[in-house]
């Protein structure tokens, strides 16, 4: 009894740290989001292009494919273990390691996305006279984008939650306050953990509703239906 | 590659922490007196230390991480499999835990890790119970859409032979969901190889703990060593997963 009794006064406490630390959260969450957002940028503007090109002329699908195994085997803790023996601590280790962990998952949900577009459609399309550059935008594009996007959520929370590693290479983020039990104590490392995983959760939503903003009307179902059709297709891979 | 070159390596990507490994009581290096010139310039990669400490660091930890895997999975793929037969037969329960899954799987190790220490402590236990609860959205997705995806007019064909549900459950639908099952065994596996190494966070086990006891003095081989070998092993799970998949489904030769 005593111990649940104690464990929900600190579960309480998280919440009074919160409050006193509100600015050192408010810190810690920005170069958090600062970090993961920059990863997620150089990811996309990696992979995006890549998995769109392959998609488009329906080669390298074990290139796609072998690079997303090999990316989720990567241990993000081991990533930036090391990556301190190559690149030292700091920004940029932890940049890179985010980078190889979101780059997989976007890739491939890109490359399948594309390459698994009707060829009727496309085949419409040309006969339509669209040029091949049209064809990418204007047909493959916007029937991808479901799976594009859940490749995208995939990626953004696993950048998220793992950014939270980067404080073991001083790379800043909450995992400053979640692994610094001694300055911040348990309930410190409590309110932050919290803080990630809000964050995690409010970084997937941003991406569903995102998902919903972009598709064109006419492909517009029910937000729930974009995201039951990109699962079953991810499933599948 | 010679001790020389590693050091030169190491030397060029200029990342030395000299003063770290000069320390001879550094504790992340032991018998320094006698350690050759590549441990003694913190090269990138010193295989002879590596092999000298295989036995005291790294096979204790590559052990432990493999069994810390192989508990999580084997649990979670009882509780998502369980779950999944139930909500193929209850389509109501398949909405409510894929939300509480998929909610568990969203939040970061780390943080899961860190919530459940004041509730089951610095033991094993909080480190499995964070690892199964990854597994879990994963596991009961892939059964579920292997269950769903039997086509309608095998089923009816089983209908049509006399088997009652029980039967077509067993010898129709979930052999064709093995394809699907097994892809999500290997995906959920080597996840939980990736999340074990934080889990040495908060109890110093598996390959975790050698990379965290190396931050305090960066010693690369430590790092790297430690590294690699959770690489490697999750591709070792993977691939015997892969073929214990094509064993298991003879008729199918696609990749699961």
């Amino acid at each position: 009894m005593d111990e649940s009794e104690g464990m929900i006064v600190v579960f309480l406490d998280s919440f009074v740290f919160m409050g006193s630390h509100f600015g050192l959260l408010l810190e810690k969450t920005g170069s958090h989001l600062w970090l993961s957002f920059v990863a997620m940028v150089v990811s996309m503007l990696i992979a995006i292009p890549i998995g769109l090109w392959l998609g488009h002329i329906h080669k390298g699908e074990f290139l796609a494919v072998s690079v997303s195994n090999i990316g989720r085997a990567l241990p993000s803790l081991a990533l930036i273990a090391i990556l301190i023996g190559i690149v030292g601590i700091g920004f940029s280790n932890v940049l890179i390691a985010l980078v190889l962990l979101a780059a997989p998952p976007i890739l491939t949900n890109t490359f399948v996305a594309v390459n698994s577009v009707d060829r009727d459609i496309t085949r419409a399309g040309r006969g339509m006279g669209l040029h091949p550059l049209q064809i990418l935008t204007r047909v493959e594009l916007p029937l991808a984008l479901p799976i594009i996007f859940s490749g995208l959520r995939t990626a953004a929370v696993l950048v998220v939650s793992s950014a939270t590693l980067a404080t073991v290479a001083g790379g800043g983020g909450l995992g400053d306050i979640i692994l610094n039990q001694v300055a911040y104590g348990l309930e410190g490392v409590i309110a932050g953990a919290l803080w990630v995983a809000a964050l995690a959760i409010l970084t997937d939503q941003f991406f569903a509703v995102l998902l919903h903003l972009l598709t064109p009307k006419a492909l517009r179902g029910s937000k729930r239906e974009d995201e039951e059709r990109a699962r079953v297709n991810v499933a599948e891979v | 590659m010679s001790a020389a070159a590693l050091s030169a390596a190491s030397a060029a990507s200029g990342l030395l922490s000299a003063p770290a490994a000069v320390t001879a009581a550094s504790p992340v290096i032991p018998d320094y007196g006698d350690a050759s010139q590549c441990v003694q310039n913190n090269g990138l990669f010193c295989g002879d230390w590596f092999v000298q400490q295989w036995p005291v660091i790294f096979a204790p930890a590559l052990l432990s991480h493999i069994m810390m895997t192989l508990i999580a999975v084997v649990i979670g793929f009882i509780i998502a499999f369980a779950a999944a037969l139930y909500a193929h037969r209850m389509q109501w329960f398949a909405g409510p835990f894929g939300a509480v899954s998929a909610f568990l799987y969203t939040l970061p190790p780390l943080a899961l890790f860190q919530l459940l220490v004041p509730i089951t402590g610095l033991t094993l236990l909080t480190v499995e119970i964070a690892l199964v609860a990854f597994t879990l959205m994963i596991l009961f997705r892939a059964t579920i859409a292997g269950l769903n995806n039997v086509s309608p007019d095998v089923r009816r064909a089983g209908v049509g032979m006399g088997l009652t549900r029980g039967q077509i459950l067993r010898r129709i639908e979930l052999p064709l969901a093995i394809p699907s099952i097994i892809s999500g065994l290997r995906i959920a596996t080597v996840l939980t190889v990736s999340i074990a190494t934080i889990a040495a966070f908060v109890i110093d086990t598996g390959l975790g703990s050698p990379i965290l006891k190396a931050i305090s003095s960066p010693f690369n081989t430590q790092f790297i060593g430690a590294g690699a070998l959770a690489v490697l092993l999750a591709f070792a799970f993977d691939g015997v997963l892969a073929l214990l998949g094509r064993l298991l489904s003879p008729w199918t030769k696609a990749r699961a």
